[in-house]
Formats: structure tokens, sequence, C-alpha cells
């Protein structure tokens, strides 16, 4: 059977095992809507905005592991998704992202709803095409989704002009048995002889870190890890992007690590005698001045892209591969290997780690303080919600203060648990990634934490939830202030709060919530705070925003000294270094 | 230091895009560019210089490796090779140019009354030199080819 273009995609899309599609229709994609009101097989979900598209595929990627798609149309559509590709590239989450394009004989003409879409979003993707042929279509798109997926993976654009999807052209629909592209063969297994090496330094280091990223979740590597320190019973830390990939209950655990990580992490890595790097990328929030990083350190880098290797601080033995099959690796070379692991010297590190967790390590029994705050603080909010939902819960979050609150005090055990935009830090990422989570698993737990910044630039995806029937749980962590922002001003700035306050023309976001049709609860003693957690989350069917006033003056800590500080220079509290 | 960057690239639209965009994302400068297909032609081979330390053209080199449409890249400073830069010139009927590029392999296009026309190519230091030593007096324009080159010896950038 022929099928016309906007048909062609829509089987390619089903063969690739497409679910749900978040878009917002226009004049260049009309065909292509045609096409999906007359299949079965992916979900449209109708979003309020391209950003909450781009957002929602990357949310249910994150969560599901498999690749986000998302429909926008030409023009303001395309640039619309841009900061959802930017969001999704910064963090390597595959997302295949269709936009419409104005018709091939308009193209470069000014023409109505026209922007070079391939041109705006080229430094923000891992790889765009163009279709030029109708019957390229399915090829493009086992293409793209190949690209996307594999390797250190990112989003793709295919941007389609609206004559290849006349549906008055019809071509036959043909599927490759599989793809193999001469420019890209991403590296698979490590090289044996770097194995052998890490191996030799592994085994003799005295003080061992382990720094595991995100590349441990994208590449579904977290039991290998979990097998690999049951050998080496080294302290293990995640960045923002790896919670999540080691268990936080685990003795071995030092919380996250870098600009807002914990002190034992900071300490650890500053004096590690070696740092064993999987799947993580040595970025400006983790290093802090890198000419200062970590002294001591010989540095074990395993990355599946070669880029990200010695790009920050340079490598001793680098492996290139897949985390999991270079963890498989290294797992068989230690158990091979004669030498024997120095355990006193390891005691002794593993003994020193405790010490600084005593020292400066986090509260998280603030919740049960029986000296009650007149105002509500925002870390004892994340450690109710975590015991409301016994640390089960699929957590977004949006971009600040709330966003660094949940990363140290809610526990994550398991992978894919945590979906926030780590590397591009965007705020209005949580609510549109939380629809994306709730649909791939709508008998979970699904919370998006968010501040009443973040949550108002997206705040139209309220009624694409009510459309659906999403029932989420938002909390708000409400300062009336952009709250890192007013961090930064009271610590580098004088206390001079330039444009980080609102206080007075905030909306009610209770009666906000309500005319969109969910539930709105406020919270503003620490007292409701319990019992309201667990009415919302009594409410199985709704979606409840749970707007909760909490001291505008708490800051992060502890916080990197920065710029001209280490790893082991921290703010540990407001005036204090350590 | 001055690196000549060889770059084997899919023959696809938006290919060559991608390459000079990423100098500019990643804070390198293209010196000079040269991109023409080889072979079948379904592929093209860009010769791209630019300056920067060992660390610098290693990250460049890995940096442009992650483009999908990059079938190979190497950077030819590493190792012994040729390299050479074709220049045309125009100009106001002039010995002292017309003895420059005959110095470097100098042909002669065009002459008349008013304008000559000439190529010439040679090591693109020798070349710089002599753009140098050419000055302005007399000069109406110039167009070169940037430099291109290949290993010495057996090693080749090939698919």
């Amino acid at each position: 059977m022929k099928l016309s273009g906007g048909d062609l995609l829509m089987r390619a899309l089903k063969d690739e095992g497409v679910k749900f599609i978040f878009g917002y229709p226009g004049g260049a994609a009309l065909h292509i809507y045609d096409s999906i009101f007359k299949q079965k097989a992916c979900e449209h979900i109708l979003v309020r905005h391209e950003q909450g598209a781009t957002h929602a595929a990357d949310g249910y990627s994150r969560a599901t592991g498999k690749p986000g798609v998302a429909l926008v149309t030409s023009g303001p559509g395309a640039t619309n998704a841009i900061t959802g590709l930017a969001t999704a590239y910064m963090d390597s989450i595959p997302l295949v992202v269709i936009s419409g394009q104005v018709q091939s004989h308009l193209i470069g003409t000014d023409s109505f709803q026209e922007t070079d879409m391939i041109g705006i979003s080229r430094p923000i993707v891992k790889h765009s095409f163009i279709v030029q042929n109708t019957q390229d279509i399915p090829r493009i798109i086992q293409e793209a989704f190949h690209i996307a997926t594999t390797g250190r993976p990112g989003p793709v654009v295919i941007d389609i002009p609206k004559d290849k999807t006349d549906p008055s052209k019809l071509y036959e629909y043909k599927r490759a048995k599989e793809i193999s592209l001469r420019s890209y063969q991403p590296r698979v297994l490590p090289h044996p002889g770097q194995i052998k090496k890490a191996c030799k330094k592994i085994l003799s280091a005295e003080r061992p870190v382990i720094y595991a990223g995100g590349g441990v979740i994208l590449g579904n590597a977290h039991k290998e890890l979990i097998a690999l320190n049951k050998i080496l019973k080294a302290p293990v830390t995640n960045t923002l992007m790896g919670l999540g990939a080691y268990p936080a209950k685990d003795k071995y655990f030092m919380g996250m690590l870098g600009m807002h990580g914990t002190y034992q992490a900071n300490m650890a890595m500053h004096n590690a005698d070696l740092i064993i790097a999987i799947g993580a990328r040595f970025d400006d929030r983790i290093t802090n001045t890198p000419s200062m990083f970590a002294p001591d350190a010989k540095i074990v880098h395993i990355d599946v892209d070669p880029a990200s290797i010695s790009k920050i601080i340079n490598a001793d033995i680098p492996i290139v591969g897949q985390v999991k099959e270079s963890l498989l690796a290294l797992i068989k070379e230690i158990k091979r290997s004669k030498i024997k692991i120095d355990s006193e010297a390891l005691d002794n590190w593993n003994m020193q780690i405790s010490q600084w967790r005593a020292k400066h390590g986090l509260d998280h029994d603030l919740y049960l303080s029986k000296i009650k705050p007149s105002m509500i603080a925002p870390q004892v909010v994340v450690q109710e919600l975590y015991h409301a939902t016994q640390g089960n819960a699929f957590i977004t979050s949006d971009v600040g203060q709330h966003q660094m609150f949940v990363a140290q005090y809610y526990h994550f055990n398991k992978p894919r648990r945590w979906i926030n935009s780590g590397g591009l830090g965007t705020m209005g990422f949580g609510l549109p990634a939380a629809m994306g989570v709730k649909l791939a698993f709508p008998k979970q737990e699904v919370v998006c934490v968010t501040g009443e910044g973040s949550i108002q630039m997206c705040i139209q995806e309220l009624s694409t939830c009510l459309q659906y029937n999403l029932p989420i749980k938002i909390i708000n962590i409400n300062n009336e202030a952009l709250g890192m922002v007013r961090q930064w001003q009271d610590m580098n700035y004088g206390g001079r709060h330039s444009a980080s306050t609102y206080s007075d023309s905030l909306p009610d976001f209770v009666k906000l919530a309500q005319s969109y049709g969910h539930v709105g609860m406020k919270v503003t003693k620490q007292s409701q705070l319990k019992k309201t957690l667990d009415k919302a989350f009594a409410m199985k069917d709704r979606l409840v925003f749970i707007d909760v006033y909490v001291d505008p003056n708490e800051h992060v800590y502890p916080m990197l000294v920065s710029p001209n500080g280490s790893m082991k220079d921290m703010w540990i509290k407001k005036n204090t270094k350590a | 230091m001055k690196r000549i960057i060889s770059i084997l690239i899919e023959n696809k639209p938006g290919a060559l895009a991608r390459v000079v965009g990423l100098f500019h994302q990643r804070g390198y400068n293209i010196e000079t560019l040269n991109v023409g297909p080889v072979f079948d032609g379904s592929y093209s081979r860009m010769s791209v210089t630019t300056r920067g330390s060992e660390n610098d053209v290693e990250q460049i080199t890995k940096q442009i490796n992650k483009i999908i449409d990059v079938i190979k890249v190497s950077d030819l400073t590493e190792g012994d090779h040729h390299e050479y830069e074709f220049i045309m010139i125009k100009f106001r009927q002039s010995e002292k140019i017309q003895k420059i590029l005959k110095g470097l392999n100098g042909k002669i296009h065009e002459k008349n009354k008013d304008v000559m026309v000439m190529s010439a190519w040679g090591p693109s230091g020798d070349i710089e030199i002599a753009i140098k030593a050419i000055g302005k007096a007399n000069l109406f324009e110039i167009a070169r080819s940037g430099s291109i080159g290949l290993h010495e010896g057996e090693k080749v950038l090939k698919i």
C-alpha cells in the first residue's frame, strides 16, 4: 500500500515503538496532524506551548530510557522548541523533534511562519535532517532514532517542508533491517589495555573516590556500578544528574558533590589519591577552579564520548566506551587480578569520610526538630515529602534553591526517579517534564517540586494536565523571591536584591490551580505541612497544587567558594567557611 | 602553533556549516578553509587551518569527530606532511609583483595594458611572505585557496 508523507511518518514512528507525541499544530504541520488523526498507535498530547512539548518528551525519556518525541509547526512553533532542545542537549537526552517547515519552493523567501530551524538548532542538537524527498521519511526516522539513542544520546531535529507530506502524493513504505552509517560508529567496548591499567591503579589506591554522573543512568549501568563497589568498598558521590545511579541509602554513598554538594563528598574529592569518574564530565559546577582541583588525584575517566575526556581535567587513564560494558570489563579484570586491595588504608579513608560527615554533614532530621521556627524551612518541606512518598516517587524539579534542596534531602535509591535540568538549568522544565513522566507511569506517584518563579514559566501546562487527566502533585516552595538569585545577591552583592523579588504581585496559586480545574492547597505553618501532604497524596485522581510558604532568608549550603576556590573551600552556613 | 586539520565529510546539505559553526561554538578561529568533493563525490575533503595548543587541537578534532556527517579527521601537523596554498592575484603591471610570483610557480593568465592576472602556489609560509612583500601598491585583488595538504609517506586519510 502506498502512503502519503504524513502517513509514512506516522508508520515509521509506530515502528520505532513511539507511544506518545507531544505537540502543537500549525499551518506547516497540518498534513501531519491529519495523518495523526487517522491512526491509533501514537497518542498525541496537545500541550499549551511548544516549550512544554519538548520538556514533556524529555521527562518521558528520562523516566523511561526511551526516546521522547515532539512535533511542532514552523516559525514560532520551531523557535519555541529551542529551549527544550538545548535542555535535552546539555543533559544528553534522546529526543526526536519534528518541525513542520514552509513549502520547499518558499524556503528562503521570508514566507509566513518561516524560520531556518536547521540553522537555529544546529549548535544544540546531536544531528538534524531536512526532508528533501518524501520517500526518504522512513529512512530518516530510523536514522534519527538510531543517532538519538546510541553513543552519547542527544536530541535530533527533523524538519519537514509541508509539500513533502502532501496527502495526494503517495509512496511505498520501506523499513531497513538495520541502520549503519559510515560516518557514525560510536565506540561500545572499552580498550582492554586501558581496563588493565585502570584496574591496577584502582586496586592500589589508598584514597579512591567513585564520582558517577548522568552517564551511568543514561547507559543503564547502575547495577554494574553497585556491583563494582561491592568489591571496591570505595566512597561514592553522584553528580546532580547522577543521583539515583548509586543508592542513597548505601553506607558508602556520600551524597551529591560540587557547588552545593555535601561537605564529605567535596572533601573526599579534594583529598583523594584516585578519582574514578564514570559517565561524568567535570563541569564547572563540580570542579570549582580546575587548576586547584583534587591536587593529589590520578584520574580514571570512563565515558562514551571521547570529547568529554581530558576536556577540563586531564585524565591519566582514559577509557572510551559504553559505561555498562566498561564497568563489566573492569569488574572482570578486578576479579582476575592478583593485587590485593589495601583494606587498612581504605578503612582509614572511609573513617575519615565519616568524620567529615559528622562534622559538617547535612541534617536529615530537621523535620523532627521539636523547636518549630515561625517560618517553614524549605529543607523540611523536602524531608516531609520524602517521608510522605516513602522515597518512591518520581520527582521532577525546576531550577534554583528548591532543586538543590531536593538533590540534597530527597534520597534517591533508584535511577530515573530524579528528573531535572542539570546542564542548561531551565526554569519551567518541571511541570511539563512531570506530565511526560506521569503518562509513562500513570500508577506511580509523580511530584513536581518547584518554586513560585519557575512554575510561572510553564504554568499553562496545568490546562494540559486537566485535558489528559494527569494527577501529578506540585509542591511550590514559595519564598516570594527568585531564591538562588537572591542568595547570590545576599552573598556577593551586599544584599541588594536587584530584580529578584515580586511578593506584591504573585498570583493566588490556590485559586489559580482551581481555575484550571485542579485542587489547590496552601501551607504557611510547619504544623500543617505533613497533614496537607498526606491529604494531597490521598487524592489519587486529582492534580493537587500545594503552595508552601517558606522562609525567604534561607540559603543553600554547603556552597563552594568561587572564584579562586577549590573543592575543599566551602561556605558551610551563613558567614562561616569550612 | 598553526595547525592543518583535514576532514572527510559527507557531501550533504548543511554539513559544511556544522563544521564551521563548531569552531565558533567552541571558541576557536578558522584561518583558512578549503573544501571540495573527492573520489565518487559522495564525500568531501576539508582542510582547515587554525591556531592552538596541542590540547586545543585535540579538543577541536574530538569535537569535529562528533559531528555525525564527519567520517574522518586528522591533524596533519601532528606528523610529516605536504602542505601548499594556491593564490590568484590581479594587479597593475608591476615588475616587482611579477618577479615575486615567478618565484612561486607563478603563471600569467591575463596580460594587457592596465591589468595583469597571475596565479602562484607554494608552501603557505612562502605565500604569506610573498603577500607581505607584494604590499598594497598596484594590487587590485587577491584570492587564496587556503592551505591544503596530505600526510607524507604511506599514511592516508581515506574511507
